[in-house]
């Protein structure tokens, strides 16, 4: 049946579809010296997220300590901070309950500095499920891996063969109700960037 | 009794404040749309980028679709296709069946509301809950959503707190949008953990990779396929762009357009589904190849939904998204629609004042208000026209083929404006509502040339 539909639709196709048209080229220009850095921080702010830079991974221990509910439900996917929260790794996996999650900590690959979003593929957070059902959200990002533009993130993407990957730019959000922003909708409530300079 | 848009505008004009403030709040949206743009040195680039792209897919649609299938069913994606909305709805239901599943949570999909799945599940004994905060909202409501990007920009927040308050416990009277959201935040997060099939749209499908992409603020999407065993991802086959590089062109456009972001919070890519769980897509025509093959009207199949038409456009504003009568509102569901069924939806291309507006903001330059004008034409030369509108244009057809006709009329219209203006200024003539008519002049400019030609002509 849906075979059938499959041949009649393509068929359809075929006939309506207008004489070939070539694809444009792609060519964008980037800003010439921009402070990258500063460009995805600003970004970032106005969308409702934040960051905070830092020197090494020891920087992301030392706050999780000081600011993080050692009580709470944390979990990494970086193996350097694995002693202090509860390491994924492929081989283990989330472990249940999910909802009560408190706050991830993931790996992010490459910010882009005009909309503030960062690339993140399955191989980083082990579990798709991750930085979406955590209650809050922190990625680490090399400051050295921000472009500026989408077309930029995806030259670096390339050909990846990944399973699944997504841009996230700062917490979830809605305006749903009488276009107001909430922050917190049914993603992470907050996003916290450690931008390792 | 048949629907049509000025008697559906004239329920919501019932409620002014309301008109008003729906009026001022997507001219707000339009206005961040505006401010997000300008900062984009090169938006027209963009554009006209992503218009080429189109008129590229649509040329070469059906090797794009082989090679999207070719590519999916390497990735481990099982691809479904139906010619039309009944056959969309029964291969849902044959999914579900198979893995005996009869609940289903579903993200926001304009196809799925075209095809209306709801109700063909429902009626098969499949629950549905829909995950968006706002099309969460007019469901419970019992509504369709009355914009593709704001499902419920119709809906004031104390109805939303009676809402809530009815079907998810909420205090009686608290209408405060941030504890709602966190009400329905809470009430869905057990809907996401405890269902086993998730349906999402599709925004974008990479012919190249066999990947999709679906964009979300509030994550959904993402919540509800990647806790599902099923994943159902339903898209209409105009969705399918070449290569994955061409997602930098419309990502950066399809934000800004919608709401003034610079992107959305998520735009997450499915390529291969998780370990032990599944993933389908139904690829759709439901008149889609139809319209590919109308020269003056396939231009609308480059659309992606981001809603700026919707926005900017005056006639929208003030008459809402449910005076459409159809899944997609506003001017480029006025396009769109008369595809699916002439005559039924032989009034939405009246429905617009061919401002242009539309065509202008488009991110990938539809030329919507032009499509509009030339609907016209095709409904009226099928004799779909509004029986008042077929009615007053014969008679202006008559008078105007006819110089003796059209002097001897313009002597009664002035006679008419001037003592019995009742005649002209009734309920058949929508131009009299909220207007004045002007002053009638004492005579035509053809009785004060014959008048005054000799004087200067020597």
């Amino acid at each position: 049946m849906s075979n059938n539909s499959r041949n009649i639709i393509l068929d359809a196709i075929s006939k309506n579809q207008p004489t070939y048209v070539d694809l444009p080229a792609l060519s964008f220009t980037s800003t010439e010296n921009i402070d990258l850095k500063q460009a995805f921080e600003n970004k970032l702010n106005s969308i409702g997220g934040k960051v905070i830079s830092i020197n090494s991974l020891a920087d992301v221990r030392t706050y999780i300590i000081e600011n993080l509910d050692a009580n709470s439900r944390i979990i990494s996917s970086i193996v350097e901070i694995g002693d202090i929260a509860e390491l994924i790794t492929p081989e283990t996996r989330l472990h249940y309950p999910l909802e009560n999650i408190e706050h991830a900590i993931i790996e992010g690959q490459i910010g882009v500095a005009e909309n503030s979003a960062i690339w993140v593929t399955e191989r980083l957070i082990i579990d798709r499920v991750l930085p979406f059902i955590c209650q809050h959200l922190y990625i680490v990002l090399k400051a050295n891996s921000i472009v500026e533009l989408m077309h930029e993130a995806y030259e670096k993407i390339d050909n990846d063969n990944y399973g699944f990957g997504t841009f996230i730019a700062g917490p979830s959000k809605t305006a749903d109700i009488e276009q107001s922003l909430v922050i917190g909708a049914h993603g992470a409530r907050s996003l916290i960037v450690f931008l390792l300079i | 009794m048949k629907q049509e848009h000025p008697a559906l505008a004239d329920i919501f004009n019932k409620d002014e404040a309301r008109v008003d403030w729906h009026d001022k709040t997507l001219w707000w949206v339009r206005a961040k749309r505006d401010i997000a743009v300008k900062q984009i040195a090169e938006w027209e680039l963009l554009r006209e980028t992503a218009s080429r792209i189109k008129d590229n897919v649509l040329s070469n649609l059906s090797n794009y679709l082989l090679q999207f299938e070719a590519n999916a069913i390497k990735n481990g994606i099982q691809i479904h296709w139906a010619a039309d909305a009944t056959e969309h709805n029964k291969i849902v239901r044959e999914i579900l069946n198979k893995h005996g599943i009869t609940r289903m949570v579903k993200s926001k999909s304009m196809l799925t509301e075209e095809c209306h799945l709801n109700e063909y599940l429902m009626e098969n004994g499949v629950e549905v809950i829909d995950s968006d905060l706002g099309e969460r909202i007019v469901q419970l409501a019992n509504e369709p959503p009355s914009h593709i990007v704001l499902p419920c920009i119709h809906k004031k927040k104390e109805e939303i707190g009676e809402l809530f308050h009815e079907h998810l416990n909420t205090p009686k009277g608290n209408a405060d949008p941030q504890f709602l959201t966190e009400a329905a935040r809470q009430h869905l997060r057990e809907v996401f953990l405890t269902r086993k099939a998730a349906l999402t749209g599709v925004n974008f499908a990479i012919a190249e990779t066999g990947e999709f992409v679906v964009c979300t603020n509030e994550g959904n999407a993402d919540m509800g396929a990647h806790l599902a065993d099923v994943h159902i991802a339903s898209m209409g086959f105009e969705k399918i762009i070449p290569q994955r590089k061409h997602l930098g062109v419309f990502l950066r456009l399809l934000a800004r357009s919608a709401t003034g972001q610079p992107i959305t919070t998520y735009s997450s890519h499915f390529s291969k589904p998780r370990k032990n769980s599944v993933m389908h897509i139904i690829i759709v025509d439901n008149g889609r190849s139809q319209q590919l093959g109308k020269e003056a009207f396939r231009n609308s199949l480059k659309c992606i939904r981001c809603g700026a038409c919707m926005n900017t456009c005056p006639v929208y504003r003030r008459s809402g998204g449910h005076s459409y009568h159809t899944a997609i509102s506003g001017p480029i569901g006025s396009i769109l629609a008369p595809n699916l069924d002439m005559e039924k939806y032989a009034d939405l291309p009246f429905a617009s004042t061919l401002c242009g507006s539309c065509s202008n903001v488009c991110p990938v330059k539809i030329d919507i208000h032009d499509q509009l004008y030339k609907w016209r034409q095709v409904i009226v030369k099928n004799g779909h026209a509004p029986w008042l509108k077929n009615a007053s244009m014969k008679v202006m057809d008559i008078t105007l083929s006819s110089p003796t006709k059209y002097k001897l009329a313009g002597k009664i219209g002035k006679a008419v404006m001037k003592w019995t203006p009742f005649v002209v200024n009734n309920g058949m003539n929508p131009w009299y509502k909220h207007r004045e008519m002007p002053q009638v002049p004492a005579y035509s400019f053809g009785e004060w040339y014959k008048k005054n030609r000799g004087q200067n002509d020597e």
